[in-house]
């Protein structure tokens, strides 16, 4: 015989994060639910030392959209943007449709299947805000692949097995 | 190997985590103000330690958590309260394994006192956040509190010397992010959350992160396989291996790991890795390697340095199981590593029947049957759980979560009447079929757009 599992709440290694998926990530390097927010960072198309700062609030479903130098994005419509569209379409390949619709309190459809779709449940209205913290979370994600490795043991990622579902 | 001892439960386990689980429970409302079921659960927690060294600073802890003028340091001792608890667990559940497999295992050297590892400012702010996070309850956790913790783990991922600190908070803070507003999750992850919080805290006093003193060994390094450990930015391959030595063999481990995104995943996770540690090579080559000086922690962690070693001659893991792992010594634990998570024990097993249902698949021997640990299993492999339900003989790691549990490492399976070996870390050294080699190549693109946007937009 042997004993039945524990449930997930008294499991030391419980998966509590679903792995993202990759996606190719030349159009938008960086997109994260954090901090209340689907945000991210969008590369211009014309220029290639500008980027945008996107983000939309579960909140209230205000969004913003900047350059990484605090200029006003100049494509703001009601409802979004291009920018917004491109980061809610990344965002759903990286999370899948439900993980992001339930973060953001996007009532769509059970077949929804886009960053579209969860934009017109949301119904996204602008509000300028600042682009500076998300901007510093995108420089801090990429400097991840700066720092060294190293061959000393890191005991305590047995608490993070690579794969698995989320149950 | 006596799998039978494994069916009996181990004395003193399910009371140790009995009062584990009350203190745990205390944390899903904070420490703040503890109820009446949260008292009870704190003085059960002080009287559990009561006959040990222990017993008078968590005591007095547990007294002023009730108050509710908890520090630093009171919360340091119920920290070490729980640490000691489910150490002994650890410990209980070792000497099982150990008597099953037949296996015998080295002492832990006396320690002398532990060295501070510098930068008390780094874990001063550590412990800072960890005691807002125990005071405000995993259910009082909000987007504030949470990103509290980046400049911090930013600070400890950049010294090397905490990295291990760095990397566990990164992963912990990535999970409570994902999570918060804690008022309104589902579900908590109460003994996860629990554990994950009381680890940092541990390694967070000062000393805690001092590096064990290391030896060096010699000889011929067989691999088993490969353990491989993943949160949103970190990667981790563990290589389990026999080291043949002049003293006979012994079991030992060999890591690299390194710091990632969260959108590098799979098979992409190698090429962080391959070029510091040329074992994952030899591993996909079924080579063993030369080793000269290697250094090595009393606990049977090689530190690896491509320097110390050289290819060797092909060495077939399944081999090495049957002729090697059962004479193999094994390492102690490190005192502050001994906690059942840590449980990973390299066994070949032969011989048993298996069944795939809708929860997984198990394998049965005479006297048990082992639930194969299908979320140990990943896609940075060849192998998948549909193998090891075909299969006749495993290379894993026995592993226990509330009951044991195998994590296959390879297995040896009937394809097209013939015996196949699959190893889940056969694409260490590169992949060798198309599907792995694509998601290499996209992953490699993904690197190459970071490192641009780095270049442009970091550096300046
Ligand atoms: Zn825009």
């Amino acid at each position: 015989m042997n004993a039945a599992q524990k449930p997930w709440e008294e499991r030391s290694a419980a998966r509590v994060v679903a792995p993202a998926r990759p996606r190719k990530l030349a159009k938008v390097p960086f997109v994260e639910l954090a901090d209340g927010r689907l945000q991210g960072v969008v590369s211009s198309g014309s220029d290639i030392e500008r980027v945008y700062v996107s983000s939309l609030t579960a909140a209230n479903h205000s969004f913003h959209c900047s350059t990484n130098n605090n200029r006003p994005c100049g494509g703001i419509r009601s409802g979004g943007c291009n920018h917004l569209r491109a980061l809610a379409d990344e965002a759903v390949l990286q999370y899948g449709v439900a993980r992001v619709a339930r973060y953001l309190r996007a009532d769509v459809a059970e077949d929804a299947t886009t960053g579209a779709a969860v934009l017109a449940a949301v119904n996204a209205w602008h509000e300028p805000s600042a682009g500076a913290p998300v901007f510093s979370r995108f420089l801090r994600h990429l400097a991840y692949l700066e720092l060294p490795a190293t061959t000393e043991p890191l005991p305590e990622l047995h608490w993070f097995p690579a794969g698995g579902a989320v149950r | 190997m006596r799998f039978d001892l494994l069916t009996t439960p181990v004395d003193g386990v399910s009371e140790a985590y009995d009062v584990v689980a009350g203190f745990d429970g205390a944390l899903v409302g904070g420490l703040l103000r503890p109820g009446a079921e949260q008292i009870a659960a704190l003085h059960a927690l002080a009287a559990a330690v009561s006959g040990t060294p222990l017993a008078g600073r968590v005591a007095e802890a547990v007294e002023k958590t009730i108050a509710g003028s908890i520090s630093d340091e009171h919360l340091a001792a119920l920290v070490a309260a729980r640490s000691a608890l489910l150490g002994a667990a650890h410990d209980a559940l070792l000497a099982r394994l150990d008597e099953a497999a037949g296996r015998s295992r080295g002492t832990w050297p006396a320690d002398g006192p532990g060295v501070s590892a510098g930068a008390d400012n780094l874990l001063a702010a550590a412990r800072s956040w960890l005691s807002d996070l125990a005071i405000a309850g995993w259910r009082g956790i909000d987007h504030d509190l949470v990103s509290h913790a980046d400049q911090a783990v930013q600070a400890l991922l950049a010294e090397p010397r905490l990295r291990r600190l760095g990397a566990l908070l990164d992963g912990f803070a990535g999970e409570l992010r994902a999570s918060a507003p804690g008022a309104t999750m589902p579900r908590v992850p109460v003994r996860r959350w629990a554990d994950l919080w009381a680890r940092a805290v541990l390694l967070a006093q000062p000393g805690a992160l001092a590096a064990a003193e290391a030896g060096a060994v010699s000889g011929r390094l067989l691999p088993l396989g490969i353990d491989l450990h993943e949160h949103p930015t970190a990667v981790q391959a563990q290589v389990h291996a026999v080291l043949e030595t002049a003293d006979g063999p012994r079991l030992v481990r060999a890591s690299v790991s390194a710091p990632k995104v969260d959108t590098l995943v799979g098979s992409g996770v190698w090429q962080l890795l391959r070029s510091h540690s040329a074992l994952l090579a030899a591993i996909t080559e079924q080579r063993a390697m030369e080793l000269t000086d290697m250094p090595v922690t009393p606990g049977g962690d090689l530190i690896w340095s491509d320097a110390h070693a050289k290819p060797g001659t092909p060495a077939e893991p399944f081999a090495t199981a049957r002729v090697q792992l059962a004479a193999a010594a094994a390492a102690p634990v490190p005192p502050l590593e001994r906690h059942p998570v840590r449980l990973a024990e390299p066994v070949l097993i032969e011989g048993y029947t298996t069944a795939a249902h809708d929860d997984g698949v198990t394998l049965t021997l005479p006297g048990l049957t082992l639930e194969v640990d299908l979320e140990r299993m990943h896609g940075a492999g060849p192998l998948t759980p549909a193998l090891v339900a075909a299969s006749t003989a495993c290379i894993g790691l026995l592993r226990w979560d509330g009951h044991w549990t195998i994590q296959p490492l390879a297995v040896e399976a009937q394809v097209k009447r013939k015996t196949v070996a699959v190893h889940a870390g056969a694409w260490a050294g590169g992949a060798a079929d198309a599907a792995g080699a694509k998601a290499e190549a996209a992953a490699a693109d993904a690197v190459k757009v970071l490192r641009e946007r780095a270049g442009r937009l970091l550096r300046r």
